[in-house]
Formats: C-alpha cells, sequence, structure tokens
C-alpha cells in the first residue's frame, strides 16, 4: 500500500470519524461518501451535510485471505457491503464477530479502529469498521 | 482561605459513563504455560485468572472513542456542549499528537473547546476528571470529559505481563442530570520511583516489591485517610468503594487497612477478569458501581498512578442514576469474550519484530 498524505487522511476524518455524508435537500437522497452533486436532481439538487445512522444490516460480504499491502498481518478478515438503517450502503470491515455470525441480513453496528497506519513513524488512520449484534 | 470544597461544588458531578473492554481475553494460565511458570502461584498470587486483550486495529485511542461515544450516549448530553476533552493514558499511539483531539472530533463535539492527553501511570483518569470538576465548578465549560483508557504494556515474561489488560471508560461531569455528586477529593504525591518507561523504551520497569509498601499502600492509605479528615466521613458512611487494581490483592489489603468490608469492593473489583487497565482501572470500577449505584448510596474512588500519587473522590448517587442505566452494563461486557493463546495475543499486541 503506498502512504497516503496526512491531508488527504484529514480530509476523510468527518467521513471516516462520523459517518458524515449527503443529503440532498430537493429529493431528500442520502449519500455516503459525501457527493458535490446530486445525480437524480443535478442542477436543481440541493446538497447538506448528513450524518449516517451507525447500524444496519449486512448486504454481502467476502473473507479477504490475499489481503493488500499493508493488511496482510490482519487477514483473514470479513469485507462487508453494510445496508445502514436508511438504506445508504458503505464498504466496511466487519471486526469482533464469529465466523457463523458473518451473513447476509445480520444486523451491525458501527465500531471505532485503526485502519491502516502509514509506515512505522507516519500517521494513523482512524474510522468505522462494524460489528455483528 | 477557600471556602470548603464541598460547598464550592454543590450541583456538580457525572452526568453520565461509558466503558469499552476488548472482546479478547487470555488467560493468566496460558501466559504461564508459555514461560514456564507455575500456574497456581501465579494466578494464587495476583488474584487474575485473565486480561482484556486489545484487538490489531485496536489502540487507547480507539477504546477511549468507544467509551466516549457511551457515555455521550448515557448522559444524554449534546457533544457540541463539552467544553473540554481530557485523556489519561500512558499507551498513547503518538508520542507527540493529542489522542483528546480525536476523541473530540470521533464524538461530534465542537471545535471549540480545550482538549489535552495527561499521563500520570494509571491515575491520570482521575486527574483528568478533577480537572474537568474544577472547570465545570468555576463555570468555564459547561461540561467536560475525561476519560482513562490503556492497552497495558508488560515485556514478554515481566511479571506485568501476567496482569496488563486493556480498557477505555468515560465520565462526563456536569451540573444538569447529575447521576453522581461529586462531594470531595483529597491527593496525595511524592516522587517515588517505582514504575516507569523511558521514551525509547518499549515496555516498562517495575521495581519488584518497592511497588507495594513505599508506592501503593503508601499513597492509596494516605489520600483515603487525608479525604477522610477533610470530610469529616468514615469508611462505613460508605456503600462502594474502588481502588486501583494492579491485582486483584493490592485493593483488598488496602481495603482491610482501611476497615473496609470486602463486601463494598466487589462490585467495583474488575481486575480478576480483565486484568489491570492502567488509567483505565478505577474508571471501570466506578463504572461497574454506577451500573448499580441506587440514590443515596455513597461512593470512594482512589485512583493510585505509579511514580507516584493518589486520588481520593467521593460521589453520591442520585435519582437520575437509577434512571439513566447503560444499555450495557460492565459485568455484561466482561461476559462478552472470546479466548485467544499466547501466539494470537502476541500477534495482535505485536510483540513480533516488524508487526
Amino acid at each position: 500500500m503506498v502512504s497516503p498524505s496526512s491531508s488527504l487522511i484529514w480530509r476523510e476524518i468527518p467521513e471516516r470519524y462520523g459517518m458524515v455524508g449527503s443529503v440532498c435537500q430537493t429529493c431528500g437522497a442520502s449519500y455516503f461518501p459525501q457527493r458535490k452533486v446530486c445525480p437524480k436532481c443535478r442542477r436543481k439538487g440541493k446538497l447538506a451535510l448528513q450524518k449516517m445512522p451507525e447500524n444496519g444490516r449486512i448486504y454481502a460480504f467476502t473473507e479477504v485471505h490475499s489481503a493488500p499491502r499493508g493488511f496482510e498481518n490482519e487477514s483473514p478478515y470479513f469485507l462487508a457491503i453494510i445496508e445502514l438503517s436508511n438504506g445508504v450502503r458503505v464498504l466496511a470491515q466487519i471486526v469482533d464477530s464469529e465466523k457463523e455470525k458473518v451473513k447476509a441480513g445480520a444486523t451491525v453496528e458501527m465500531r471505532f479502529r485503526k485502519i491502516f497506519e502509514a509506515g512505522k513513524e507516519g500517521i494513523l488512520a482512524y474510522g468505522y469498521k462494524f460489528k455483528v449484534v | 482561605m477557600r471556602k470548603a470544597f464541598g460547598d464550592f461544588v454543590k450541583g456538580i458531578g457525572i452526568v453520565g459513563y461509558g466503558a469499552y473492554i476488548p472482546k479478547r481475553r487470555i488467560k493468566v494460565e496460558e501466559i504461564a504455560r508459555v514461560w514456564g511458570k507455575d500456574v497456581k502461584r501465579i494466578t494464587e498470587g495476583l488474584g487474575i485468572k485473565e486480561k482484556a486483550v486489545a484487538a490489531f486495529d485496536e489502540d487507547s485511542a480507539t477504546m477511549a472513542v468507544e467509551s466516549a461515544r457511551r457515555a455521550v450516549q448515557n448522559s444524554g448530553v449534546d457533544a457540541k456542549r463539552i467544553g473540554a476533552v481530557f485523556v489519561g493514558s500512558e499507551s498513547k499511539p503518538y508520542a507527540v499528537k493529542p489522542t483528546a483531539a480525536a476523541v473530540a472530533d470521533a464524538i461530534g463535539a465542537s471545535p471549540e473547546l480545550t482538549a489535552a492527553d495527561f499521563e500520570f501511570a494509571c491515575k491520570s483518569g482521575t486527574t483528568a476528571m478533577q480537572c474537568c470538576l474544577g472547570m465545570v465548578a468555576s463555570g468555564m465549560i459547561e461540561y467536560g470529559l475525561a476519560i482513562g483508557t490503556d492497552t497495558a504494556q508488560g515485556s514478554p515474561n515481566d511479571p506485568l505481563e501476567f496482569s496488563t489488560g486493556g480498557g477505555g471508560a468515560s465520565v462526563i461531569v456536569g451540573n444538569q442530570g447529575v447521576i453522581a455528586d461529586f462531594e470531595e477529593f483529597y491527593s496525595y504525591t511524592t516522587d517515588t520511583p517505582d514504575f516507569w518507561r523511558r521514551p525509547s523504551a518499549e515496555f516498562p520497569q517495575a521495581a519488584g516489591r518497592f511497588t507495594g509498601e513505599p508506592a501503593y499502600f503508601r499513597h492509596v492509605i494516605n489520600a483515603a485517610k487525608g479525604l477522610f479528615a477533610k470530610t469529616g466521613l468514615e469508611p462505613k458512611d460508605f456503600d462502594h468503594v474502588v481502588f486501583h487494581q494492579p491485582n486483584a490483592k493490592f485493593p483488598l489489603k488496602a481495603a482491610k487497612i482501611l476497615g473496609f468490608e470486602e463486601e463494598k469492593l466487589k462490585q467495583g473489583l474488575v481486575t480478576p477478569f480483565i486484568g489491570n487497565t492502567y488509567s483505565a482501572c478505577s474508571f471501570i470500577g466506578l463504572a461497574s458501581i454506577l451500573d448499580v449505584a441506587r440514590e443515596g448510596e455513597r461512593i470512594l474512588v482512589v485512583s493510585y498512578g505509579s511514580g507516584a500519587g493518589a486520588d481520593a473522590l467521593s460521589f453520591k448517587a442520585t435519582k437520575e442514576a437509577e434512571r439513566k442505566r447503560p444499555k450495557e452494563t460492565i459485568f455484561n461486557m466482561i461476559k462478552e469474550k472470546e479466548y485467544v493463546d499466547y501466539a494470537t495475543y502476541v500477534k495482535h499486541r505485536r510483540k513480533l519484530k516488524d508487526v
């Protein structure tokens, strides 16, 4: 993994820490990650920041055995598409969950974890992961 | 001379709390097996059966955030009204870069606050709480968030490795919706080299038996006695007591010296199940007491930090404590666990070269 710059990590903090996405005040659609333009309303759309719910269900998942660089020591781990309670889908790691409980439809809750380290002396990136509850 | 502290802080106290205990556990028996130690002697000597192990992607900052989010939820306080975030820890993920700033951001607090990390071995959490109490009492801030969090370090095969666990706990201090009224504190501090870690060292060192009488007991006993003298209270006036718990033996002995019945210690004694969580230790014990505290019950907290000092604080539970019970109690969190073997523990705690 190429170590991202600290400014890139910093830019993602509202999304990674607080799951702050967007809502279109014209049509009411929610988006995560944040969008600059509502794809439905285009120029008529008016986007504002919106905090996403911290719970949802597993929509689909996979178990990663061949992890990308930087995540090798964590494998095998689960990666899932989570459908949040407002219908928005996010991709996230699943943590602290027994293998047999990780399945489509399982209820999950957000957890705050370390995502990666930019090398031994670099910055640490924190953010959301999910746990089956 | 200032007026009696109890009068000055009337109506101020804990308005909510939260804790986080990592799911993984390693049995002391498993650590003893690897190092060829006498299991019975170690478990009986420490009174610890197992300890909580932070995962590969957990550190003192993630546990601080988890506990702080639960405290915000439990208190019902709008995070934007928190004016100070102080994090007590001796296992900061950065040597220089505040965990407190990450916590403030992660709980959705306003940038308009003051924040800092505190270090005083295992007692920095209660010191952070004292600062919040003072700032709320003076009217400088509306609410303050104090946190104790640690992924306690222990060198392989060191006596510390058998006892050092991981965890975090937070309290929000304020004057509205108080669940435990703050009554008084008394602190006792001297320069006593019983445990330390130099900046470049990976693991701390403890001065063996010296950590007992001149260190833990001298400070804990003096802080508690100082509080009694200052308030006129006696052990019989308290319903619950929590002492810092480097093992399960020290707090029991401290209780005996001071004249507390063992029963009063029970609810806050968590070290046998999760190990010594350093800065989080007395905080998690206090949280466990608040899980069950009834209106009018008085609680004594005596933290201890090597180096050395102790903070004794007296609280009295209110009706709100019964109303604002958290979704999950400390003993429920203790029950949720997954055992790991020594090799897995070593991987998660990154005790291997290049991990």
